[in-house]
């Protein structure tokens, strides 16, 4: 409760008791600027995180255990050729459902590419049978050896399968993502504890007068606190929207693009780095809190 | 209001301080003396719990300075007005900010206290240097600004630690004259000097007992003094 109280006053300010302290000059800057890179880096990270985030669920959408097998045949052969196909994917190991395309499907998957008006009937198009794996998967090189036995005209595609270890690698990207942003934190705290040190081992004297004068430890450590938090938040405000700028002003390309051109932040996820420097003020507020005690108890 | 039972200090080395009881009564007036680096400063020091004593036990209103913590003795100080012997200011700050500081430091608004800090500067003869950097002052106005700031939260003990070290006779009357107000106002004054003409000078006026300090020892000087 206490600590909200603290927090609070720090936001609102407090003039008056923040001149107690002298200008505590190359500190301060120093916050600033550490906070300022330290949420750029944030920035990035953040955005790292969301479009191998975004990267990961769309590959793993495509993926989702199923493969196509594409049946091309003369036109009195291809019912017989589906049965076919139907019949060695009945003993396939690994299968669990099998399903051949209807024409509506077949169209809304082309007209994409050849328009809404595309006369199904008359051309040579394709037959679609959709595979659906079960647990491991079915062994594809068999399943494709067997089809050139049996089925002519079959063709085996299941290209999705290729991405499964690079989603497990969007997937750690992700983690590491989220794993720079703690870090950054921490060194972000680490320089922070350290400017503060410096600051309060600088003015010990003012501490001394402070003290003679009845001054509590919190009043002196509030003094402090307050400054940094304040320097920290601005710095990482800074830092943060130099950051957003440069993520913008990243050269587009279209979604499919991939990982490079799609490093950037997307609808709700733009709130986020609005989180840098409220963190950046909450762990400069814990961090100059700590160093500060931490200072008065050994200047006894 | 200020006893000491037994109290002995030291800095490390032997024993600065050894043996001390004596007891401050509530509106009396003491002087210290004794030669320099007899331990003046020291015995100030351990009455208003800026340093603990080695034994013995020293108690300011009836509370034990071992049982303190730092909030406590930072409770203490607001009842006691100390006079530094270096006055101790903050350099960044004007002379009525720096008087008002133990106000602001107890979360008293400095500004429902205006009056009582104008009031206070006029008293000491500092209104015009009001709004003067510290380092800026003579000794004499540095001593003057120190006694403002000790008394502004109306405490009930005054100590005094060479409040007339650097500044000429006449200063040192002006300053002599401003603690037998305090103490004539009900309040307890401790005052260190080397200063025997101005104890001399102080005896026409109240009736101050003299403490000297030698070889670690207090003892009450008598009135051949
Ligand atoms: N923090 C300290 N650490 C070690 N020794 C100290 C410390 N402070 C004072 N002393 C020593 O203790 C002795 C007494 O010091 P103190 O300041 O109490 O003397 P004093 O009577 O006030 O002298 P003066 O009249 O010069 O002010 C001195 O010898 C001094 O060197
Ligand atoms: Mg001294």
């Amino acid at each position: 409760m206490s600590r909200l109280r603290d927090f609070w006053l720090i936001l609102r300010g407090d003039p008056e008791a923040d001149r107690v302290v002298p200008p505590t000059g190359f500190t301060v800057r120093l916050t600033f600027f550490s906070s300022s890179a330290m949420a750029f880096l944030a920035v990035f990270a953040l955005a790292l995180s969301f479009a191998t985030g975004r990267l990961a669920d769309r590959w793993g959408s495509e993926l989702a255990r199923s493969s196509t097998i594409r049946i091309s045949a003369p036109a009195g052969q291809v019912e017989q050729q589906v049965q076919a196909t139907l019949r060695v994917l009945e003993t396939t190991p690994g299968v669990s459902e099998t399903r051949v395309l209807g024409e509506d499907e077949q169209r809304a998957l082309l007209e994409p590419w050849f328009g809404p008006d595309l006369p199904l009937d008359s051309l040579p198009i394709p037959r679609m049978v959709e595979v659906i794996e079960a647990g491991d998967g079915y062994d594809s090189e068999g399943l494709r050896l067997r089809l050139r036995a049996e089925v002519p005209g079959a063709v085996l595609d299941d290209h999705t399968r290729w991405r499964r270890p690079l989603i497990r690698a969007a997937d750690r990207l992700r983690l590491l993502g989220w794993v720079s942003i703690g870090l950054i934190g921490a060194a972000m705290a680490a320089m922070i504890t350290l400017a503060a040190q410096s600051a309060l081992s600088a003015n010990a004297q003012v501490i001394r007068v402070l003290r003679l004068v009845g001054a509590r430890d919190v009043y002196i450590a509030r003094a402090f606190v307050r400054r940094f938090t304040l320097r920290a938040f601005l710095g990482a405000l800074t830092g943060t929207i130099l950051g957003v700028l440069a993520v913008v002003l990243l050269p587009s390309a279209s979604a499919e693009g991939g990982f490079l051109t799609g490093l950037g932040f997307q609808g709700s996820h733009w709130l986020w780095p609005l989180a840098v420097p409220l963190l950046a003020a909450v762990v400069a507020f814990w961090a100059t809190r700590l160093a500060a005690f931490h200072a008065l108890r050994e200047l006894m | 209001m200020i006893e000491l039972q037994d109290v002995a200090y030291s800095y490390g080395g032997g024993a600065l301080l050894s043996g001390i009881s004596m007891t401050l009564a509530s509106g009396s007036f003491h002087f210290l003396t004794g030669p320099s680096g007899a331990g003046k400063t020291t015995f100030l020091k351990l009455c208003y719990g800026d340093l603990l004593a080695s034994s013995g036990q020293v108690s300011v209103f009836g509370q034990d300075a071992r049982g303190m913590d730092r909030d406590d003795i930072a409770r203490l100080r607001r009842r006691i007005g100390v006079v530094h012997q270096d006055c101790q200011f903050l350099d960044h700050l004007s002379v009525a900010e720096n008087v008002a500081l133990p106000l602001g430091v107890s979360g008293k608004d400095a500004r429902t206290e205006m009056q009582n800090l104008t009031d206070l500067l006029g008293w000491v003869g500092m209104s015009k240097q009001m709004d003067a950097l510290p380092p800026s002052l003579s000794g004499g106005e540095r001593q003057r600004a120190a006694l403002a700031r000790a008394v502004i939260m109306d405490p009930e003990i005054i100590i005094a630690d060479e409040p007339t070290g650097n500044v000429d006779w006449e200063m040192s009357l002006r300053l002599l004259t401003l603690l037998v107000e305090l103490n004539r106002m009900g309040k307890t004054v401790l005052v260190a000097t080397h200063d025997l003409n101005l104890i001399r000078a102080a005896k026409a006026e109240v009736a101050a007992r003299v403490l000297r300090i030698a070889n670690g020892d207090i003892q009450l000087a008598g009135a051949d003094l």
